[in-house]
C-alpha cells in the first residue's frame, strides 16, 4: 500500500513526540552529563572528560572488569534462554487445541505468567525452590540432588534460567500461535495432496508463516533478558558472590547502592548504546523481511 | 491447524509447568505460618484466611494496592490517547523524518529501566512529582507509549484506506472522522493496546520503586515489609503474592479471544 507524503501527520506525531522526548531526552542528557564528570559530594561536581569511559572499558581496572564480567555473564544468559524458549514455544503453539473452549482455557493459562509483577515471579521461585518449604527444593533434595540456590552457584543459575522459561515461554508460543493460526486451510490440503511429510509441512509452511512473528519473539525475548533485574535479584540477589549479577543489577548497585553517579552513567550510556545497535539490527531485518513477505515460499 | 504427534501429552506437560509454582504460592497463603516452616503438606490442612483478612484490614497493604492501581490507570490513558493519532499518522503518510522516529521509539521500548532509575529520581524530584502516581505514570510512558504505537499501528493497518476516502468524501472532518468511525472499528486493537499498556506497568517495579517512597509506594515495593526481627512472614508474603496475580488474570480474561493476535502486536 502507498503511503501518500504529508507532513502535516507531524501534527499527529507529536504529541508521542513530546511524551517520550520528555521521559527519554531529558534523563539521558542528565546522564550524559554525569557521565563526564566527577564528584566528592557536596554537589561539587569536576570535570573529567572521557575518563569514566576509558575505566569502563579497561578490563583491568575494577568498573571494568565487573562491567565485562556482568556483561559475558548476561549475553550467557540471554543466549541459553533464547536457545531454550523459542524451540518450546514453537513446540508449544504446535500442541494448541484446534478450538473449543479447550483454546480459550490453554490461552488464559499460557499468559498468565506474563501478567505477574516480576517482583512476584522471583518470590514465587524463590518459595517454590527453597528447600525447606518450598516444593521443588523438597522434592529435590529428598529424591537425592543436593539443591540449594543460595550457596551453589549451578543451583542459581538454573533455578534463574527455569524461572525465565516459566515466566516468558507463553510469549513465544502465543506469537507463534498467532502466526499459525494466519495460514489458511488450503495450504494445508495443498500438502495434503502433494503428499507432504509432516515435517515438510512444518518447514516449507508453517515455519515461513511464523517467520515474522518469530523475529518479534526473538527481538523482545533478546532486550528483556538482556535487562533482566527483578526477577533475579528476588530470588538470589546477584550471587551466590556475583554469579548472577547482569548488566541492569550491576548498574543499580553502581548507581543507587555506591551513589558513584559518573561510573553509572558512564555504564548505562555504552549499555544503552549496545540496545539501540542491536534493535537497529533486528530492526533493518524485520522491515525486508515485512518487504519481502509477498514473496515468500508456500506450498499452496 | 496441523498439530504434531503427542501434543496432549507435551501441552499437558507445559501446562503444569506453569501452574505448579502458582499453585504452591496459593498454597501457602491459606497455610498458618507454623505450618509452612514445619510440615510439608500439599494442600493446607487447616486453612486460614488470616493472611488476606491483615491484608485487607491494615490500610499500608491495601492502599498498596489502589496505589499500583491507580498508576496504572492513568498510564495507560495517556499511552492510548497520546498513540492513536501516531499510529493513524504511521500507517497513513510518510513524513520527514518518519522512520527515524518510529525506530527512535522502538529503542525506548527497548531501554533498561536500571538506566532511567537514578535520572527519573531527579526529574521527578524537580518538578514535584516525586511520590505521586503521575511519576511512576510518566515514566512508564516510556516503554508503553512506543509499544501502543507498535500495535495500533497494526490494527490501523488492516483498516482498508478506502473507508478513511468515503468519510472525507462525505464531509466528516478529520476528528470527527477519527472518532466517530475509526475508533469503533480498530476497538478490539485499542483493547488489546490498553491490556498490554496495563500489563507492563502492572509488572514493573525497579520505577515504580525509585519513584515513590511513602505516599504512592506500589504494593510491590510494601510486599518486601514481610521480613521482619521475627523472620519472614511465608504466608503474608504469599497471601500479597496471590492477589497480585488476580488483576491480571481479570485482564486476561476480557481479552483471551485477542491474546493470541495482540501478542503478534496487530500484525498477522
Amino acid at each position: 500500500m502507498d503511503k501518500t507524503i504529508n507532513q502535516k501527520a507531524w501534527f499527529l506525531v507529536l504529541p508521542v513526540f513530546l511524551v517520550v522526548a520528555f521521559s527519554a531526552i531529558l534523563p539521558l542528557m542528565t546522564v550524559v552529563n554525569y557521565s563526564m564528570q566527577d564528584t566528592f559530594g557536596n554537589n561539587q561536581f569536576f570535570w573529567n572528560g572521557v575518563g569514566w569511559f576509558k575505566e569502563l572499558l579497561d578490563p583491568t581496572t575494577d568498573l571494568g572488569e565487573r562491567f565485562f564480567a556482568s556483561l559475558w555473564r548476561n549475553l550467557f544468559f540471554s543466549a541459553v534462554i533464547l536457545a531454550i524458549e523459542v524451540p518450546l514455544g514453537i513446540v508449544v503453539a504446535l500442541s494448541m487445541p484446534r478450538d473449543g473452549w479447550r483454546v480459550a482455557a490453554c490461552l488464559v493459562i499460557l499468559a498468565l505468567p506474563l501478567l505477574i509483577p516480576w517482583n512476584v515471579v522471583g518470590t514465587i521461585w524463590q518459595i517454590f525452590g527453597r528447600p525447606d518449604i518450598g516444593l521443588l527444593g523438597y522434592v529435590l533434595n529428598n529424591i537425592g540432588i543436593n539443591y540449594n540456590y543460595v550457596s551453589n552457584e549451578f543451583d542459581a543459575w538454573v533455578t534463574v534460567i527455569v524461572m525465565d522459561v516459566w515466566h516468558w515461554t507463553s510469549l513465544v508460543a502465543l506469537l507463534c500461535y498467532a502466526g499459525l493460526k494466519s495460514i489458511p486451510d488450503a495450504y494445508y490440503q495443498a500438502a495434503q495432496i502433494d503428499g507432504a511429510s509432516r515435517w515438510a509441512v512444518f518447514t516449507a509452511i508453517q515455519l515461513p508463516k511464523m517467520n515474522r512473528v518469530l523475529l518479534i519473539a526473538v527481538l523482545l525475548r533478546f532486550m528483556d533478558s538482556f535487562m533482566i533485574y527483578t526477577e533475579p535479584f528476588v530470588v538470589t540477589g546477584g550471587g551466590p558472590g556475583n554469579s548472577t549479577t547482569f548488566v541492569s543489577i550491576e548498574l543499580v548497585k553502581i548507581a543507587l547502592g555506591q551513589f558513584d553517579l559518573g561510573k553509572a552513567a558512564a555504564l548505562s550510556l555504552v549499555y544503552n548504546l549496545i540496545i539501540i545497535i542491536v534493535c537497529w539490527i533486528f530492526y533493518t531485518v524485520m522491515t525486508n523481511a515485512g518487504s519481502e513477505r509477498p514473496a515468500s515460499k508456500g506450498v499452496a | 491447524m496441523h498439530s504434531i504427534p503427542g501434543r496432549r501429552i507435551i501441552l499437558s506437560l507445559f501446562l503444569i509447568f506453569l501452574l505448579l509454582p502458582i499453585y504452591w504460592l496459593v498454597n501457602m497463603s491459606f497455610k498458618t505460618n507454623e505450618e509452612i516452616v514445619s510440615t510439608m503438606t500439599l494442600w493446607p490442612h487447616q486453612p486460614t484466611f488470616a493472611h488476606y483478612m491483615r491484608i485487607f484490614t491494615d490500610e499500608s497493604w491495601y492502599s498498596g494496592y489502589v496505589n499500583s492501581l491507580k498508576y496504572v490507570v492513568i498510564n495507560t490513558v495517556i499511552s492510548i490517547s497520546v498513540a492513536l493519532p501516531a499510529a493513524y499518522a504511521f500507517s497513513r503518510y510518510r513524513f520527514l523524518g518518519d522512520k527515524h522516529l518510529f525506530f527512535w521509539l522502538l529503542s525506548n521500548r527497548m531501554a533498561p529501566a536500571a538506566v532511567y532509575a537514578l535520572p527519573f529520581f531527579n526529574l521527578y524530584s524537580a518538578i514535584n512529582l516525586f511520590d505521586t502516581p503521575w511519576a511512576v505514570a510518566l515514566a512508564h510512558c516510556i516503554f508503553n507509549v512506543p509499544l501502543a504505537v507498535w500495535i495500533l499501528e497494526g490494527f490501523v493497518s488492516g483498516v482498508p484506506r478506502e473507508i478513511d476516502e468515503t468519510a472525507f468524501l462525505d464531509g466528516y472532518s478529520f476528528p470527527r472522522f477519527f472518532i466517530k468511525i475509526l475508533v469503533p472499528l480498530i476497538a478490539s486493537g485499542i483493547g488489546v493496546a490498553a491490556f498490554f499498556c496495563f500489563m507492563f506497568s502492572w509488572v514493573e517495579l525497579l520505577l515504580a520503586r525509585t519513584l515513590t517512597s511513602v505516599n504512592a509506594k506500589p504494593i510491590a515495593a510494601v510486599m518486601t515489609r514481610t521480613v521482619s526481627a521475627a523472620g519472614m512472614d511465608w504466608g503474608l508474603l504469599a497471601a500479597a503474592g496471590v492477589l497480585t496475580i488476580i488483576p491480571g488474570a481479570l485482564v486476561i480474561w476480557f481479552v483471551r479471544n485477542y491474546i493470541a493476535r495482540g501478542f503478534a502486536l496487530g500484525r498477522v
